[in-house]
């Protein structure tokens, strides 16, 4: 895994260093809050509802369980207990005071982790496939990739004021479990006549104006990625529109452009960036492909998980729910899920946090990931210490046997926590939890993806959930809009709106007749909800949503 | 035609805890929804504001909201404004534990 350079660590602590400069002068009231609130956001700290918010950066959801336990220590000591991870990688913590946070991004240097960039309309962190080094269907790690991005977007300083922030996701697998599509800029690791390089997607992204991202290269060679990246940047820096914050992401400038005319563009800049990269970075490329090699996997005999599953049916429901296939034999990757039914999804206490590191040192080779669905993964984990593990992760609740099932539900924070939000998602996620819980219907229903936003921003993903779910204020009141068919993968769709919101006692029964409804119409227990969806269209579900009479209504 | 002025109370965030304070008539900032002054007038609202803005050093982004009188004193109007009376609803630690405790 990645080690800080000696530019790393010195430019990071003399950041940490300028802030706390800062943050004291704004305490003195030396600063007003006009000239503080730029550049706090440049360090990660946003004023929410009920207090100030850190988000701090996990470059590619990569962590290592020195990390983890860190992070712990954060919740405990500066926090109430606990930690939030998101839909982008990162970690947010919900109640630092202003005088802590110094302290805190202190703390986060000592163990080379940082809150730049994780605001403000600069490149965000860059999200990659959290099975990234172990997956079955993936060309190469795109983390070395990732990385590579990190470093020549962090300060860069043509890219510090752009009309808003950029968003990129790396991927390398045929199947997309980075939401490549609905990202500003997603990088494809592919294989063409055996040499290694990537297409580039544009234009994609959720919010106001939701969009799905179109190629503007099906091919460009590895050395080519950073001035090419550097290329579509610019010219979106430069014609971007600045006039209207809700028209300023990349997505207008492709959608008014056309994509042909944006490529065009910038091809003629990528003629220009091209001289300037000189190959200095190709070989910070290979020496990072060396950083991110494999562990050095143990050779342990898989059979006892064999026996295990044989005799115990939960660990066998958990190990049929929550692994995934590893491309090294005896191997698993596996999904911790944070989404025990009722909890707010996402979360983890200081306590799980230390203990997930700890098993990850113990059977996981020190490394542990953060999905971008808001769940933690062990990629590496050998068979023979499957039946170990589940029995310290149940000990804790953290073996709640969910992963792509009905409660596995991304949630933004809402109104709960977030200042721009108009309506909660906490509680609705929780609560339709509960009751799928109750009904006993998840393992019949399989893999569904529920998502839900407390505004129109999306960062709960509503867009491209099988069902999503966008809460809204209505005359003071809370209301809930459904969107069904959405999808985040390779086959990426945006959601279509069924009609008008419900009350917030009403989505839970809304969400369990879709549920039954699904169950009724599949022509198989192989077909997923979305397969239904895409079979059958819309009216079924409406009709179940509002009744015969109210479906054509909407 | 003036319309109808709803009645309001000055809110903001704490500088230091980032938590949501209130103006009380004595000038002071307080926790509590129910001891914030209660603004009827515009113009005395207006003033308000002025005070509030002045003071960076205590409040972050102070803003007039609506709210009505209730029996102990002002109450929120939007939930959203109740929400931020109390906090979060999925734990019991934001206001809501401290007003308990008490
Ligand atoms: C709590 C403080 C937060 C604030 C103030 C905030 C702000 C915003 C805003 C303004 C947008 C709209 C962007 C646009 O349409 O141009 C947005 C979108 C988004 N945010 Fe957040 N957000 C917050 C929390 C989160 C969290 C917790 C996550 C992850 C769980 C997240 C991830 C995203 C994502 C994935 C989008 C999707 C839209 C896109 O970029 O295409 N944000 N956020
Ligand atoms: S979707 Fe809206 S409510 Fe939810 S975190 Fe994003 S900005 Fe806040």
């Amino acid at each position: 895994m990645y080690t800080y350079s000696d530019f790393d660590e010195a430019f990071v602590r003399e950041r940490c260093k300028q802030f706390r400069a800062q943050v004291a002068r704004r305490i003195d009231g030396s600063l007003t809050e006009d000239e503080f609130k730029p550049l706090r956001l440049m360090n990660g700290v946003y004023l929410q509802l009920h207090a100030y918010m850190l988000r701090i950066a996990i470059p590619y959801g990569t962590l290592r369980s020195d990390q983890m336990r860190q992070l712990g220590m954060i919740a405990d000591k500066f926090d109430k207990g606990y930690g939030h991870f998101t839909t982008r990688q990162n970690i947010q913590f919900n109640w630092p005071t202003l005088k802590d946070i110094p302290d805190i991004l202190d703390a986060l240097a000592d163990v080379q982790m940082h809150a730049i960039q994780t605001s403000g309309n600069t490149i965000r962190n860059t999200t990659v496939d959290h099975f990234a080094g172990a997956a079955t269907d993936e060309i190469a790690d795109p983390r070395p990739t990732a990385e590579l991005i990190r470093q020549w977007s962090t300060d860069h300083p043509e890219f510090q004021f752009m009309p808003r922030k950029f968003k990129i996701a790396v991927g390398a697998s045929t199947h997309d479990r980075a939401a490549l599509k609905v990202h500003d800029l997603a990088v494809e690791l592919v294989d063409k006549d055996g040499q290694q390089g990537y297409r580039i997607l544009v234009g994609g992204g959720l919010g106001r104006t939701p969009m799905i991202g179109q190629v503007i290269t099906d091919f460009i060679p590895k050395a080519d990625l950073l001035p090419y990246l550097e290329a579509v940047v610019s010219t979106w820096n430069i014609i971007g529109r600045r006039d209207n914050k809700y028209k300023a992401r990349i997505k207008i400038t492709v959608f008014e452009n056309g994509i042909e005319k944006m490529r065009e563009l910038v091809n003629e800049e990528f003629a220009k960036t091209r001289a300037k990269f000189s190959g200095y970075d190709q070989e910070v490329l290979a020496d990072l492909e060396r950083q991110f090699a494999p562990p050095a996997f143990k050779n342990a005999d898989p059979s006892s998980l064999e026996t295990a599953v044989a005799v115990d049916p939960l660990l066998a429901r958990w190990v049929a729910r929550n692994t995934n296939p590893h491309k090294v034999e005896n191997h698993l990757s596996v999904v911790i899920s944070l989404k025990e039914h009722g909890k707010t999804p996402g979360d983890a206490t200081g306590d799980q946090m230390r203990l997930m590191a700890d098993l990850a040192d113990q059977y996981g080779y020190g490394e542990l990931r953060i999905s971008h669905e808001q769940n933690v993964i062990l990629p590496h984990v050998a068979k023979a210490d499957i039946p170990a593990l589940f029995t310290e992760l149940a000990k804790a609740g953290l073996a709640t046997a969910n992963a792509g099932l009905t409660s596995d539900i991304i949630a933004c924070p809402g109104m709960d926590y977030c200042a721009l939000a108009t309506a909660r998602s906490i509680p609705v996620a929780e609560q339709i939890a509960l009751r799928v819980k109750e009904l006993d219907l998840e393992d019949e229903i399989g893999l569904m993806k529920i998502k839900i936003s407390g505004c129109i921003n999306a960062c709960g993903h509503h867009h491209v959930g099988h069902i999503g779910i966008l809460g809204l204020d209505r005359a003071g009141v809370e209301n809930y809009q459904i969107t069904l068919g959405g999808d985040a993968t390779e086959t990426a769709a945006i959601g279509e709106r069924t009609g008008p919101g419900f009350a917030y006692d009403e989505v839970v029964p809304a969400v369990e007749r879709l549920l039954k409804t699904y169950l009724e119409k599949r022509n198989s227990a192989e077909e997923t909800f979305l397969d239904a969806y895409r079979r059958l269209g819309a009216d079924p579900f409406k009709e179940a949503l509002y009744g015969d009479a109210k479906k054509n209504a909407a | 035609m003036a319309r109808k002025f709803t009645p309001k109370v000055l809110t903001a965030n704490d500088l230091m805890e980032g938590d949501v304070i209130y103006l009380a008539a004595d000038g002071s900032w307080v926790r509590d929804h129910a001891q914030a002054e209660f603004l009827e007038d515009e113009t005395i609202a207006e003033m308000r504001m002025l005070v509030a803005q002045g003071q960076p050093e205590i409040a972050v982004g102070p803003y007039l909201a609506d709210a009505k009188m209730g029996e102990n004193g002002p109450e929120p109007i939007h939930f959203r404004e109740a929400f931020r009376t109390r906090g979060p609803s999925n734990y019991f630690h934001g206001k809501q534990a401290e007003t308990a405790s008490q």
